[in-house]
């Protein structure tokens, strides 16, 4: 029998008490559906003295059509229920296919937007065994001194691998977040570092509580991953697209990666796209000075390079002859 | 060690167990339940053999607090026989070949007794999603489809 190390769990009713337990109780986390941490926790990558158990907390579990043509999610709608929430899939289907393509059903039916969100960031050297990691030093991410990923570097470089954050970044998505100095709100885009181990740009006892997306009125949108099993796996390389056609040419086109750096990346410079009919080459010829994968998959960098240069293209054409 | 008293409905049963905060379902079940039919495979939330249903749904005990699960309904593959008779979804799996080294098949048939609540007659494509989080090492998945598709069936096993 595996024990695990030994924590307390609380379970607040509503954000201020979560907020308040968090900042009452040394050495804390907040846990929802638990997908992600506790893998981490079972493999003593993580030993918090207290779990801040927000399964319980009501107010963040809506997803609620603005008035102004937009849909606000909260923090704990479960991946399946946003999967099949009736206008996320029609009006925002990238959001839709990005829900329902993280991991497996029973996954989904407890991990949540804002665990997605803010999932660790994943590499071959960290996502291992005490044994393991041990056996090799550990790593610059966990108690170790050097990333083996680039071992002459002095950053990590773990991947961020949530499948929703580009799906929800092509939608111009604000992320609501209560903490210790009350509630803020930035855009979802400028919540991450570039930086594999410490991607958040979240203070100290702050939690995501809800998602804010624009109208999706006139958008055509995709999401499309490649990953190892079919069935279950993070991103090798994920993408989401949301264009406008007119005529022959994009009036407007946003596109986003994960998998692929340590932070979800908003392609820049696509304005020049919108100059003449579309040309799809143009689009990938973007691509190689912003999504840089390392070696922190099984799979090759250059793989993964390729993999999301023809997910894009593939993706991107789909969209624009279905407009 | 935080403590704190666990009630739930286990396969059917209510009772009241005392339960540490870190403990996890599928330890639950198997150590203080001796439940032991709920298999541990991968150890991360990988491959699905712990699967068991919790209100109804099918979700991982392996990555679950027991603590989690107070007030609600825990079923487990000991909870699919009723009065020593295999349940339809069980015989198929027995008459369909759907079980070979037998160790996924407790995750399979859990997985495959969620789908078929709610979805009575799911197609092949229904079944391959639902049950996509458990791996079967001996890959005898086609056998497994056959076994749901059989249990689906109206026809006489």
């Amino acid at each position: 029998m595996e024990y695990l190390p030994d924590f307390k769990v609380v379970r607040p009713a509503t954000v201020q008490q979560a907020v308040a337990a968090y900042a009452a109780h040394a050495d804390a986390r907040y846990i929802a559906g638990g997908t992600d941490l506790m893998v981490n926790v079972r493999r003593g990558i993580v030993a918090p003295q207290t779990l801040i158990d927000i399964g319980g907390v009501a107010e963040i579990t809506a997803i609620d059509a603005q008035q102004n043509g937009g849909v606000r999610i909260g923090a704990g709608v479960t991946l399946n229920e946003l999967a099949a929430h009736g206008l996320i899939a029609k009006e925002y289907p990238a959001i839709a296919e990005a829900a329902r393509q993280v991991a497996a059903p029973t996954h989904r039916q407890v991990a949540t937007v804002g665990g997605n969100l803010c999932l660790d960031t994943r590499c071959l050297y960290y996502n291992q065994s005490e044994w393991w990691r041990v056996s090799n030093n550990y790593c610059l991410k966990n108690k170790g001194e050097v990333c083996h990923v680039a071992p002459s570097g002095s950053r990590c470089f773990a991947a961020f691998s949530g499948d929703l954050a580009p799906a929800l970044m092509v939608f111009d998505a604000e992320v609501e977040i209560s903490g210790p100095n009350g509630v803020r709100s930035l855009p979802l885009s400028e919540m991450y570092n570039d930086d594999g181990a410490a991607h958040l740009k979240l203070e100290k006892g702050e939690m995501l509580t809800a998602v804010i997306i624009k109208s999706g009125d006139g958008w055509r949108s995709g999401y499309a991953k490649a990953r190892v099993r079919g069935s279950i796996d993070f991103p090798l390389a994920g993408v989401a697209i949301a264009l406008k056609r007119q005529g022959d040419r994009l009036s407007d086109i946003r596109v986003a990666f994960t998998g692929t750096n340590s932070y979800p990346v908003m392609l820049r410079k696509t304005e020049g796209l919108l100059q003449g009919p579309f040309d799809v080459d143009a689009l990938t010829a973007l691509l190689p000075k912003q999504i840089t994968p390392m070696p922190s998959t099984f799979y090759p960098p250059g793989y993964r390079r390729k993999v999301a240069a023809n997910l894009t293209r593939a993706l991107a054409r789909r969209l624009f002859e279905e407009s | 060690m935080s403590k704190s008293m666990l009630r739930l409905n286990l396969n059917g049963q209510n009772g009241e167990y005392a339960v540490a905060d870190n403990m996890l379902l599928i330890d639950f079940l198997r150590e203080v339940a001796h439940l032991t039919g709920t298999k541990m495979g991968c150890d991360g939330g990988e491959c699905g053999a712990c699967t068991v249903l919790i209100d109804g749904r099918p979700q991982l005990s392996c990555l679950t607090l027991a603590a989690s699960c107070a007030g609600r309904h825990v079923e487990t593959v000991e909870g699919c026989a009723q009065g020593g008779r295999l349940s339809r979804l069980q015989r198929a799996f027995n008459e369909k070949l759907g079980s070979q080294c037998g160790y996924c098949t407790p995750g399979m048939i859990m997985a495959a007794e969620g789908l078929l609540r709610t979805n009575p007659h799911p197609t092949d494509s229904e079944t391959q999603e639902a049950l996509g989080g458990n791996i079967c090492r001996c890959t005898g998945y086609v056998k497994i489809i056959e076994s749901v598709r059989a249990a689906a069936s109206g026809e006489p096993l």
